[in-house]
């Protein structure tokens, strides 16, 4: 099971700031290991946010993304109290899903 | 009776093996159906990863801000935030330039969502970072050189 996600979800008064730090290794598949071996690609390919069971963001993601990703954005439509969730799926099929409520 | 169980036993496992496998394809299969645009994150330029995501041609835009060190020091940890004034942005992606594979990350946007994302990505060598913003199916561009004194992909 990877490591939960950090979640800080925060009204303003234009909308709802989501960060999100997730915890993963995103191996580029560029690098060798010590053997000169090619370390295969292992990465985040799709973000899911949702607030109220909607998609407030969906992302697909390269392994360019930096290991364990950070992603900031903002949405309107929510209010403290509410939960918000995040799921990935990364190219291995493993997957995680953190929520957070809006503070 | 024996027989009967060791039988019994012997199917469970089969079907324990069975489950085990049929939920690996699932679980591959479900990071299939989240459509994944693997043609756009393969291309290896800019004019190729707008094509795989299904525009022409860009126009450059003066309504996208990238906001992105002008040097990095680490190429592997690389803040970028984008932020389009383009009404009706649609989608975000951030391209490298001088990266193996050009497309770093695509960002689809539902009304209600600001036009704007930050995330960190890494880069192999200095190179022009662009953010194509996708707006009412048209696709628009804005550029921003940083240069890398530590590449991110060798590791």
């Amino acid at each position: 099971m990877p490591d939960p996600m950090r979640i800080r979800a925060t009204e303003q008064p234009d909308g709802v700031d989501v960060r999100v730090l997730m915890s993963h290794e995103m191996e580029g598949g560029q690098r060798r290991d010590s053997a000169g071996k090619l370390v295969p690609a292992h990465f985040i390919s799709n973000v899911t946010v949702t607030h109220n069971g909607k998609p407030v963001l969906t992302a697909e993601w390269g392994p360019a993304v930096s290991k364990n990703p950070y992603l900031q954005f903002k949405f309107k439509g929510g209010k403290k109290g509410e939960k918000i969730s995040v799921t990935w799926i990364d190219n291995k099929g493993e997957t995680r899903t953190d929520e957070a409520t809006i503070g | 009776m024996i027989r009967n169980r060791r039988e019994f036993v012997k199917v469970g496992g089969v079907l324990g093996l069975m489950a085990a496998a049929g939920l690996i394809t699932m679980k591959e299969a479900q990071a299939q159906q989240q459509a994944w645009n693997k043609a756009a994150f393969d291309t290896k330029s800019v004019e190729d990863t707008v094509k795989a995501l299904g525009g022409s041609a860009t126009a450059p835009s003066g309504d996208i801000a990238i906001t992105a060190p002008d040097i990095a020091e680490n190429g592997a940890v690389v803040p970028v935030a984008v932020t389009s004034k383009i009404p009706n942005t649609q989608g975000i992606y951030v391209l490298v330039e001088k990266n193996p594979n050009t497309l770093a990350a695509g960002f689809m946007i539902p009304a209600g969502t600001e036009p704007s994302v930050s995330t960190r990505i890494k880069m192999g060598q200095t190179s022009n970072i662009h953010a194509v913003v996708k707006a009412d199916n048209k696709f628009y561009v804005a550029t921003k050189e940083v240069k890398v004194t530590l590449g991110g992909c060798g590791g």
